[in-house]
């Protein structure tokens, strides 16, 4: 952060941003500049994704062993629920949203986000929403337990937490609303001249198909809680057969906006880690159009498929039918992406650096979370398989070493360019190393628990589960411990060490590479010449 | 007035009011909760909460105008703010769809379901077994009994007069701008916004009669609950609609807008014809048929 100044003074073109940043705590907390409030998503992120995780550790821990040991039954379902929620809202949408924040201004060699004054606000909310969602955990009763998909009847057993829930939920619901609508405006106004829309970056694209998918969905996800909440204060029967409504429709409700939402999470990482491949493969990438076509197909088809999550709830046979194939058509977009990557790769002058690793470890274990989704898609096989540990194999597998080891790919690959600073590569490659092997120890047996019957979200377990139990929980631990070094090499990067080059890595492809390293406070107020 | 309209794209300075935004949003929020679990303090925290929001919204829609009014914005900017406006409608869209999505499912399945259709012989059978599937109904359980249902051909026919003739009226203060006719303009925005809340006051006299006479709440089982949701949210959103419009006229007052650049107008325009569409699928659907 400390050459920012020294760049500042060449790039003001009129009197409107002048100026580095402001001193102190005012810089964060009014600024208008993209890159700041990437950073603050970033570290926002990270503080949540250490929280998620803390309560992961809880519940692995009273899994090590059959038998209730440290946590009562009701504390462990309230952390089975917050991990999720803090994971899925606080720490994987908000990096994702923080590198959209960082790079697409830069990637499409615009002067900033084209909302800056909102993208502020996007981000200064989160903070109050998610003091209010862990406060529920102090208040009298708990907070809420009845898992993040909040089903009713059970979740309007709640009490005290219930209103802060739906609340806070709201105001995540805002932000991101705000936050993706910023992302749309920026991509379709703020391109530099000749930046046409088939040569952008695969980041942009996909976050182009995202933001779409934000906006469509969260104000669904909105309505949905907002019945939950007037069904408990204000009599309202929605969900309650005895008025004609139907607990069920809230499932619909809820993965109508839950089914984009998984997309919302991994259509970014798609994106990083179709920058990457082919920085590494020296090779440009396989297919970009299909990528392209492909992530709209993914995009389409999520909208059509939530009901596969609720295949047991009793729905006609037409319905199981027509959720079950419109799922296993995602394979065929996902497919081409697959192959696009590992054809990138198909006779590449290939080289090994970390952020390459999580790519090459993401193609992989992503591929697998894939596979046990196909499985799952099987509307009579998912009768056995639905809510046992199989499903939270399943999307483990999709959403650790998918969506989180493509964002750590892509603080790997772009902290040089954001620091000036080379991260330590021998340290990043030990990260690497222990994260792939503790994520498999971790999550592959619980493939095997839940095809024998382990039910999830529960606290205690028959001793037939015990030994793959106490094998995850020990993979847990381990991958916990090896985040800390995460944090570690970033904030080494961070303070110093070896000076990045502008270009950083050997001839990437895209705009950010053309800038100082790191990039001025404000970049391209002269739009580029796109050839 | 805009003629040193710069040609960089204008990147504001920091500004305060997203943070005082998030205060405000915070005490809000945590006021509404609180006062929903009968906590003493919570209308209070919640009515500063929105005094805060309030405050906001002026401070930074007065800023805004202030440097739209300065030339600030290029027509660049202007775009960004007409996408901007296009998706966040189109958010408002999505928003009323889970209502309407939550009426056509109850409607369709989870009542005919109830009576027994498709494979749903039992639960009828051994759960409601008097229970004749019907629209409208408040459930099996007669959830906040007898009620009567709201006939579409008294004051939500007059309401829907009310609002097509105020896209009207604004449509004709739209032509007013562009001709910089500001006589015109002046008059059919106040006409567009006297019918908005003359709407909103209709409405309300109508949830009196509803509450009073009718006996129909939102407690009035499953089409009370949707009845009330989707006309209440609707009525909101007028409400908000038409303190944009009144704000949008004491700007037309004061000499604001040019007659190629008004982008603050057609915004609220957008807005309005936006509630009106959602007023005429809620009147065919919910009131009609």
């Amino acid at each position: 952060m400390s050459q920012v100044d020294t760049h500042s003074h060449t790039d003001h073109h009129d009197d409107h941003h002048d100026h580095g940043p402001a001193k102190g705590l005012k810089r964060w907390l009014f600024t208008t500049n993209h890159k700041d409030i990437g950073t603050m998503y970033l570290i926002f992120s990270l503080v949540m994704f250490m929280t998620g995780g803390a309560m992961a550790m809880v519940i692995r821990a009273e899994l090590f062993q059959p038998g209730l040991q440290l946590v009562e039954p009701g504390f462990f379902n309230q952390m089975t629920t917050m991990h999720a929620l803090i994971m899925v809202f606080g720490a994987v949408m908000p990096a994702t949203v923080g590198l959209a924040n960082w790079m697409i201004p830069i990637m499409i060699g615009a002067p900033d986000m084209a909302l800056p004054r909102m993208n502020n606000w996007s981000f200064w909310i989160l903070p109050f929403a998610f003091t209010m969602l862990l406060s529920t955990l102090i208040m009298p009763g708990g907070g809420p337990a009845g898992g993040w998909t909040m089903y009713p009847p059970l979740i309007q057993q709640t009490g005290v937490a219930l209103p802060f829930l739906i609340f806070a939920i709201h105001m995540m619901g805002v932000s991101s609303i705000m936050g993706a609508i910023n992302i749309v405006v920026t991509i379709m106004n703020m391109r530099a001249p000749g930046m046409t829309l088939l040569k952008m970056p695969l980041f942009v694209w996909t976050w182009l198909i995202t933001a779409y998918l934000l906006v469509a969905v969260m104000p669904v996800l909105a309505g949905g809680v907002t019945m939950l909440l007037t069904d408990q204060y204000f009599g309202t029967t929605f969900f309650n057969a005895a008025g004609g409504g139907d607990p069920v429709m809230f499932q619909h409700i809820f993965w109508f906006f839950g089914h984009p939402e998984v997309y919302i999470m991994i259509l970014p990482a798609f994106g990083i880690i179709s920058e990457i491949i082919p920085t590494f493969s020296r090779k440009p990438l396989f297919g970009y159009e299909s990528m392209v076509y492909a992530t709209a197909s993914i995009a389409f088809l999520s909208f059509i498929v939530w009901a596969h999550h609720m295949f047991t709830v009793g729905m006609p046979i037409a319905g199981q039918l027509f959720f079950m194939f419109s799922t296993m058509m995602i394979a065929v977009p996902t497919g081409v992406k697959v192959f696009n990557w590992i054809s990138t790769m198909w006779r590449g002058a290939m080289t090994f650096e970390t952020p390459m690793l999580f790519s090459l470890a993401f193609v992989f274990l992503f591929t697998i979370g894939g596979f046990s989704g196909l499985m799952l898609a099987i509307a009579p096989a998912d009768f056995q398989y639905h809510d046992t540990y199989f499903v939270v194999a399943h999307f483990h597998y999709v959403l650790v070493p998918g969506a989180v080891f493509a964002i750590m790919a892509g603080v790997y690959y772009w902290l040089p360019k954001w620091t000036g600073n080379m991260y330590d590569e021998t340290l990043g490659k030990v990260h690497f190393w222990m994260s792939t092997i503790f994520v498999n120890v971790l999550f592959f047996p619980q493939h095997f628990l839940g095809l024998a019957g382990m039910p999830r979200r529960i606290p205690d377990y028959a001793t037939q589960f015990a030994d793959f139990n106490m094998i995850s929980s020990i993979g847990g631990f381990g991958f916990g411990l090896s985040q800390l070094l995460f944090i570690y090499v970033v904030i080494k990067c961070a303070k110093g060490g070896v000076k990045a080059t502008d270009k950083v890595w050997d001839e990437p492809r895209g705009l950010e590479w053309t800038l100082s390293s790191p990039p001025p406070y404000h970049s391209f107020s002269v739009a580029p010449e796109i050839k | 007035m805009l003629a040193k309209q710069g040609t960089a794209y204008y990147v504001p300075h920091g500004s305060h009011w997203p943070i005082v935004g998030s205060v405000g949003l915070f005490s809000l929020m945590i006021g509404a909760s609180s006062w929903l679990n009968e906590a003493a303090f919570g209308k209070y925290l919640f009515l500063v909460g929105v005094a805060i929001l309030v405050t906001m919204m002026a401070g930074w829609f007065g800023n805004v105008i202030a440097e739209s009014e300065s030339g600030a914005y290029n027509l660049q900017v202007d775009k960004s703010f007409r996408m901007g406006m296009s998706w966040f409608i189109f958010s408002e869209v999505m928003f009323f769809a889970a209502f309407f999505g939550a009426l056509f499912y109850v409607r369709n399945l989870s009542v005919p379901w109830l009576g027994g259709a498709g494979n749903n012989f039992f639960t009828n059978l051994l759960n409601w077994e008097t229970f004749q599937a019907a629209w409208p109904t408040n459930g099996p359980a007669n959830v906040g009994g007898d009620y009567e249902t709201m006939s579409p051909w008294g004051l939500p026919a007059i309401n829907t007069l009310i609002l097509l003739t105020s896209g009207a009226t604004i449509t004709v203060a739209h032509h007013a701008i562009k001709e910089g006719n500001r006589r015109l303009l002046n008059i059919f925005l106040f006409l567009t916004f006297a019918l908005g809340f003359l709407f909103v006051g209709l409405q309300g006299y109508e949830y009196y009669h509803a509450y009073n006479d009718l006996n129909l709440t939102m407690a009035s089982g499953v089409y009370g609950s949707t009845f009330f949701m989707i006309t209440g949210f609707h009525g909101m959103h007028v409400t908000v609609g038409a303190i944009m419009l009144t704000v949008i006229w004491f700007r037309t007052m004061k000499g604001h807008f040019l007659p190629e650049h008004h982008f603050g107008f057609e915004a609220v325009a957008w807005y309005w014809h936006f509630v009106d569409v959602v007023w005429l699928l809620l009147f065919i659907f919910v009131y009609w048929l």
